[in-house]
């Protein structure tokens, strides 16, 4: 009987033991990616992780003087991955928003790209009303004028976004009826859809799309209409993080404030996305 | 248990079921009807058969969840297939989840029916030959008939099988009840409830279709039941 409550005891304290160790201090940060979102991450012929994103995480890594280890995980369920426990942060172009910090934390951003849409240039949509203007959500009048200009034009488009992404609540949200809306698990589908011809428009980041027209095959695609920022399109894209770990969070904050001071985030940008998408510091 | 958002959520992936319904029926009647003919044509010619079991090799050895994507990814890619007759619907995704998923089916249910034929008594067609039958008189008399009663409780495995595919459906953006579940679940983060949601909702229509298989085994299977006195 003795025995049996040792065994028991040992067991519970060895249960507890991987918080304790990690609640002093954290020597190694597994971070969840996509591998699917170019050029902020995405797989290389050979299988690694490359981009943007995995760059810029090893140089935040060394600053704040942490190895990190990398896994690819479905955009789907990246978010229940980090409150099960199964990494520590996540680092997968993924927009701040109200809904998100429901359920996780978010660092301070690290990039902000606005959001566009995504044509092709001998296709239907190829020109749209309000080429290049900025367009924040957080402005009633500048979004009225927007549906206004916009919604003639998508009438009956079949517009595609990516599963559960702000493009894809951007567009639930003002053109809902105007507009018929397919969701992709990955990016990299609707783009070969666009291509194929079987989408009008995908509304994605801009910095994704241009990435995408980049590559091989894309050139028969471009941006157009209006470059959306602000509202439920969030405050940019930061490092998610589970809400308990405030310590991970001051860590990598401390750690992205100095890679925008030195510019290093930047030159990343300017590396992966031919333009600055970095935020002010 | 949040009650609420149980159901909430029931009521959201309700809506996906009439598609699930429709690509199940829709792709078992389409596959059926193939199944039938490829196992007859590989039971009556000899080139007939090298080709059908080619055809089940290739099809039943990928998984279908490949054979989706290269129906609906793949052949996009060619503008050949872009400029065809056939692109009005290649461009849906909806026919071309129906045509992956009748394709698969036919391929298993080929070597059901291929089973059922099989297991028809030589007795039975000697018998249809000294009667002076046509070998098509004979098919649809004698031996379809007898295979067809042989192959259901098989087929009826096959069916529920197709109920779960039409799951696979959601990764070419269709929105039946597995699509509506990953659309839930990334708004709302909560897989374990939306997903015991989704697996009643198969749960539920693969009884329904068991039973209805059982009802018509029982029907057409008069000479296996005791004689009531």
């Amino acid at each position: 009987m003795i025995r049996l409550a040792r065994t028991l005891a040992a067991c519970a304290v060895l249960a507890l033991a991987p918080g304790l160790v990690q609640a002093k201090e954290w020597k190694k940060v597994v971070i969840a990616t996509e591998g699917a979102y170019a050029p902020y991450n995405m797989h290389a012929p050979d299988g690694t992780l490359i981009g943007f994103e995995i760059d810029l995480a090893k140089n935040l890594c060394e600053r704040a003087k942490v190895t990190c280890e990398f896994i690819a995980q479905d955009w789907n369920g990246i978010i229940p991955g980090l409150t099960a426990g199964k990494y520590d942060a996540i680092m997968s172009g993924m927009s701040i928003t109200p809904k998100r910090m429901e359920v996780i934390a978010f660092t301070r951003n690290y990039s902000q790209a606005p959001t566009t849409f995504g044509v092709l240039k001998n296709g239907p949509l190829a020109t749209m009303p309000m080429n290049d203007a900025r367009v924040s959500l957080d402005d009633k009048a500048q979004v009225d004028a927007m549906v206004a200009a916009l919604t003639p034009v998508l009438r009956g488009k079949i517009v595609a976004a990516q599963v559960s992404t702000i493009q894809a609540d951007l567009l639930n949200t003002y053109f809902k009826g105007v507009v018929e809306l397919r969701t992709y698990p990955t990016t990299e589908e609707h783009d070969l859809d666009l291509q194929a011809g079987r989408v009008d428009a995908l509304l994605a980041s801009s910095a994704q799309l241009r990435g995408t027209i980049e590559k091989k095959g894309g050139e028969v695609m471009k941006t157009e209409g209006p470059l959306i920022t602000g509202g439920l399109l969030g405050k940019g894209t930061g490092i998610g993080l589970r809400k308990s770990d405030t310590d991970l969070k001051e860590m990598f904050d401390a750690a992205i404030d100095a890679a925008i001071k030195d510019g290093t985030v930047k030159a990343l940008s300017i590396k992966w996305f031919k333009t600055d998408i970095s935020p002010a510091s | 248990m949040d009650f609420d958002f149980l159901g909430d959520t029931m009521m959201k992936l309700l809506a996906g079921v009439p598609l699930t319904l429709q690509l199940t029926a829709i792709s078992v009647a389409i596959g059926a009807a193939l199944a039938i003919l490829l196992a007859v044509l590989r039971a009556v010619s000899r080139p007939g058969e090298y080709f059908v079991r080619f055809y089940v090799f290739c099809l039943r050895g990928t998984p279908l969840l490949l054979q989706i994507f290269l129906i609906y990814y793949g052949l996009g890619q060619f503008a050949f297939v872009r400029e065809s007759i056939l692109w009005p619907f290649l461009r849906q995704p909806y026919w071309c989840a129906i045509l992956a998923l009748s394709l698969n089916t036919a391929a298993y249910g080929s070597e059901i029916v291929r089973g059922g034929l099989q297991s028809v008594p030589a007795g039975a067609i000697e018998a249809a030959r000294a009667a002076g039958m046509s070998k098509l008189l004979m098919y649809r008399r004698i031996i379809l008939p007898l295979a067809l009663r042989q192959a259901l409780p098989a087929y009826g495995n096959e069916m529920v099988i197709m109920v779960k595919s039409t799951s696979l459906a959601s990764i070419v953006t269709l929105m039946e009840v597995s699509g509506i579940s990953y659309a839930i679940i990334s708004e709302t983060y909560r897989a374990l409830e939306v997903f015991l949601c989704a697996g009643s909702i198969y749960l539920v229509i693969n009884f329904l279709i068991t039973r209805a298989v059982a009802a018509v085994e029982y029907r057409i299977t008069p000479h296996l039941r005791p004689v009531s006195t």
